[in-house]
């Protein structure tokens, strides 16, 4: 059996499976149950000053995709409503009750030196392994100078995390927000100022939905609605492009990285720890089917390491980073065909229909004897396999590859790029 | 000991309390719900050149609507099923899609699950007509009159499509209802709610249309009158003639043509009026035979029993349909021709068959053997057929040509051997169903609109 068990910088948890900071660890309540279900770790939800925030009413939206629910998710919460001092005594309370699990508190105060100060001496009273810095909140912190307004202009984020680093022996994460041209500008000013690692995404400024009655965004509170933060298994393709932009960084190398964004099983888990992530961390997949989804995904990847022979997780940590290289390395004398296998085609026409009207008219729709038959057009097929993503039908399509792999030639080396270069004599 | 010869038949009403009345004879596929209708369109593949859609007879859009109700636009989805089929409400709920459109569905193939398209179908033509919408407007009037004689699925379809470009349409009907077999001869549990009356309002509401009740081809008109009165005649007059037995004790009381217990069942407004048998044998393989045992069983009847001469897979009933009756606890005896009807005091008691089999060459043939089965009613079920004699005091077969089986002879446009007579739905034969009855009428009037406007 693969063993699970997770040290991240210096934070140990039994498996890398953590609760992301948001509503499942807004309390005590909430966190017991999620232990008990078998987490192995939280980040508490955002403490900020007293006075707590105000959230309103409605405060959720979600996109649900050809019958499947909850295919996105958005929010327009704040940081946590409670008073301080109630979080911190729950925290400590929890911790005490689960010493074995890893509990880091999500923070985010005013951008100056005191508050921060103050809140770090509090935290580190409660007995929290760590902190993290949320700098990632995209609507309604960001407009009191805090959340991604922070996140968005790197000097801040370094400077943060410095003070932080001063302030406290606890190690702390960098929460990034996704809401940036490039991850990589905080991402580095996180190393520069100290921090152990970063998590990445947090939310994505986005509308879910107009409601067209109304004539206003959802959710709608009152009438009105505005923008929000959108997560779940749509936002996961963002996230993990991000992750792996900073595990190949070389600046930001000797940063660890907990992988947030759309994770709901075990194998977007094993993708975002191949990709560099040592932990994960989820919030609307626990959202969407409580607390309970832990179990098939400790599960799951367990299952899936002991069959490619991983012993930890660390053993295949960011594995697939150096296989994640810039369009100009890959391979141009590479060549894939379609090809349809005729006994488990259900002729539906899909294919046929995606490659003539928007591809490259590689599939013929035949009739013979009155019934249907595609088939694909070798000659014509440039191999990008979108027959093979609008079939319907599992392993229907599959591509074959025609070169026989002896050579190797990129863009830098190709004739048509006028800036390339010459093969070395 | 006393014979079943002994024992009076036992024929009456009122077998069942009010409460079993009402739930035998509601609708026996509960519609969809929105939610429901939203998962199960989604599982729609969108095919192109869609399998489904070549397997209708009215070759409705199937992936254009199912993606309609997907994306909530229902309204939209009902008017691409009514464009093509403007019986499209009472097709979902009464076509054999096993043998249609579901079948050709290539989930069929990929899971033997296919979309259920008739489901959905029913879902969006339902919401328009609770909504009482009526989507489409006639043209200006052309000043040209069509006559149409029979208001079942193939002339209404005819009508309406005739109506729609503005030709002025009279329907003549011998019955006081207009719908044919959807008022007439389909299952009560299949339509529900009046649900062919209101279908009719809604085709009628269309407006050109004038329905003459009561006029019977034959008896009150003749084609020749027609002719000359009208600019085109489009003949939809179904069936109508039952096949006899042809056998001993067929005059007994207790034996009745399946389709006139059909009739009355469908128009008694309190089924628990109706008397039905404790014992029942039906004689047939088809649609008629599975509906008049599964309706009797309903009514409270004990024992039903089909008996039909053949094997399962030469029933014209579906495969689904044959099922259906099993499961409403109708026994399906193949293999057996009846021989004679047995009466006491003149009334039927028990049937006696003839065990059958496939001779070498593939015939049928029965072995000698007999049974004998008790019954209180027998209803006859072995098809019907149109009689020309019928409705052509004037010579009708002099003047056009008829099938060898007596129906209509008639080429693609659905035209008879006379220019301006057209014919269409069961007098023309072919898959006699509701789907391919409303096709005829819409085809014909593609090609009566053709001849009237010389386009
Ligand atoms: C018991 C039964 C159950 C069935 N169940 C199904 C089913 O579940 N699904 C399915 O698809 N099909 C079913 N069918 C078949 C389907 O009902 C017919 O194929 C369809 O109704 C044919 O339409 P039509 O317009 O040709 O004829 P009809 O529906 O028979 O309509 C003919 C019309 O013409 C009128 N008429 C007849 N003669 C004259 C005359 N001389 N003058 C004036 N008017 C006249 C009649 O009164 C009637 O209104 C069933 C049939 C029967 C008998
Ligand atoms: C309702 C809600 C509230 C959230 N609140 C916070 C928060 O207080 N602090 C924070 O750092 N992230 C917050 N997040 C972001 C999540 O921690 C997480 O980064 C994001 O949802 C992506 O993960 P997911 O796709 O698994 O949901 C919140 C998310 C949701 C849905
Ligand atoms: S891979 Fe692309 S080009 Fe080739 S057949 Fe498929 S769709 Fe057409
Ligand atoms: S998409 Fe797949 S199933 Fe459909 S016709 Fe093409 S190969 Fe067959
Ligand atoms: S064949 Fe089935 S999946 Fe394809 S369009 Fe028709 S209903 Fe949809």
């Amino acid at each position: 059996m693969a063993n699970l068990v997770s040290n991240f910088v210096g934070i140990r948890s039994p498996n890398p499976f953590w609760l992301a900071s948001a509503p499942p660890t807004d309390k005590e309540y909430n966190v017991v149950r999620a232990f008990r279900a078998g987490w192995g770790g939280v980040v508490w939800k955002t403490l900020g000053e007293d006075p707590p925030v105000v959230n309103v009413s409605s405060r959720y939206g979600a996109f649900s995709y050809n019958g499947t629910r909850v295919a996105g998710f958005n929010n327009i919460e704040l940081i946590t409503d409670r008073p301080l001092d109630i979080n911190l005594q729950e925290i400590k309370s929890v911790k005490r009750q689960f010493p074995d699990r890893a509990v880091v508190v999500s923070l985010m105060v005013p951008c100056e030196e005191e508050s921060w100060k103050r809140i770090l001496a509090q935290v580190e009273d409660t007995g929290a392994d760590g902190i993290e810095l949320n700098f990632g909140c995209p609507h309604g912190m960001s407009e009191r100078g805090m959340g991604s307004a922070v996140g968005q202009v790197p000097e801040y984020v370094e400077m943060v995390t410095r003070w932080c680093k001063q302030h406290s022996r606890m190690p702390v994460i960098v929460k990034l927000t996704p809401n940036i041209t490039n991850i990589l500008g905080p991402a580095r000013a996180a190393k520069r100022g100290g921090a152990d690692a970063v998590s990445l995404i947090n939310t994505i400024q986005s509308i879910m939905s107009v409601d067209l009655d109304v004539m206003a965004p959802t959710p709608v509170v009152d009438g009105k609605g505005t923008h929000g933060g959108y997560c779940g298994p749509a936002v996961k393709p963002i996230a993990m492009r991000m992750v792996a932009d900073i595990a190949r960084d070389p600046e930001c190398q000797g940063m660890a990285i907990s992988g947030i964004g759309g994770i709901s099983n075990w194998r977007d888990a094993a993708e975002f720890i191949s990709l560099g992530a040592s932990t994960v961390q989820v919030c609307t997949a626990a959202m969407h089917h409580g607390f309970r989804i832990v179990e098939e995904m400790a599960d799951g990847l367990s299952n899936w390491m002991d069959g490619k022979g991983f012993g930890d997780v660390k053993a295949f940590t960011g594995m697939a980073i150096p296989n994640y290289v810039h369009w100009e390395d890959l391979n141009l004398n590479y060549k894939i065909v379609a090809k349809i296998d005729q006994d488990t085609c259900i002729k539906c026409g899909l294919c046929h229909i995606a490659c003539e009207d928007t591809s490259h008219q590689s599939i013929a729709a035949l009739r013979i004897d009155g019934g249907r038959r595609y088939e694909v057009i070798e000659e014509e097929c440039v191999g990008c396999n979108l027959c093979m993503h609008v079939c319907p039908v599992e392993d229907c399509i599959t591509m074959e590859r025609l070169d026989d792999g002896s050579s190797y030639m990129t863009w830098k080396e190709h004739s048509n790029n006028p800036m390339r270069r010459e093969a070395a004599e | 000991m006393t014979s079943v010869m002994d024992v009076p038949a036992d024929i009456a009403p009122g077998r069942l309390s009010p409460r079993e009345y009402e739930v035998n004879f509601d609708d026996a596929t509960p519609p969809l719900n929105r939610k429901q209708a939203l998962i199960e369109a989604a599982r729609c593949y969108f095919c192109y050149d869609a399998p489904c859609m070549e397997a209708c007879p009215t070759g409705i859009d199937i992936p254009s609507f199912i993606r309609k109700i997907a994306t909530d636009n229902v309204k939209g989805a009902a008017v691409t099923i009514l464009e093509e089929n403007i019986m499209g409400g009472t097709c979902a709920r009464v076509c054999p899609t096993e043998i249609l459109c579901e079948q050709a569905c290539v989930r069929t193939a990929q899971e033997h699950k296919p979309v259920t398209i008739g489901a959905l179908q029913r879902y969006a033509t339902d919401w328009l007509f609770d909504r009482e919408i009526q989507p489409f407007t006639r043209a200006e009037p052309t000043g040209r009159k069509v006559a149409v004689v029979g208001a079942g699925p193939a002339g209404l379809s005819c009508a309406h499509a005739l109506a729609l470009h503005g030709h002025d349409v009279t329907v003549f009907e011998m019955q006081p209802k207009a719908g044919g077999l959807n008022e007439y001869g389909i299952a009560a549990y299949k339509m529900t709610n009046d649900f062919a009356q209101r279908e009719v309002d809604f085709i009628l509401s269309a407006g050109g249309i004038t329905v003459e009740y009561g006029k019977a081809l034959g008896r009150d008109i003749t084609l020749a009158q027609l002719r000359a009165d009208y600019d085109a005649v489009f003949l939809g007059i179904g069936h109508n003639a039952v096949n006899a037995l042809r056998i001993a004790g067929e005059d007994l009381a207790g034996v009745s043509n399946a389709v006139d217990f059909i009739a009355a069942l469908r128009q008694a407004p309190d089924k628990s009026a109706l008397p039905v048998g404790r014992k029942i044998v039906v004689i047939g393989g088809g649609n008629t035979a599975i509906d008049v045992a599964t309706q009797s069983k309903r009514l409270g009847a004990e024992d039903v029993t089909i008996v039909y001469r053949r094997g399962p897979e030469s029933m014209s009933a579906t495969g689904a349909e044959q099922e259906w009756a099993q499961t409403n606890g109708v026994r399906i005896k193949y293999w057996a021709q009846p021989r004679t009807l047995v009466g006491s005091g003149g009334s039927l008691r028990e049937v006696e068959f003839e065990y059958t089999v496939l001779d070498e060459a593939g015939r049928l043939a029965g072995t000698g053997e007999v049974f004998r089965v008790p019954a209180d009613m027998v209803f006859k079920a072995i098809g019907q057929s149109f009689v020309p004699s019928a409705v052509g005091e004037e010579g009708f077969a002099e003047i056009l040509e008829f099938q060898p089986d007596g129906r209509f002879a008639v080429n693609e446009d659905r035209q008879t051997s006379l220019a301006n007579v057209f014919a269409g739905g069961d007098c023309i034969g072919g898959i006699d169903l509701t789907v391919s009855a409303v096709q005829d009428g819409k085809v014909a009037a593609r090609a009566i609109h053709r001849l009237l406007t010389g386009s």
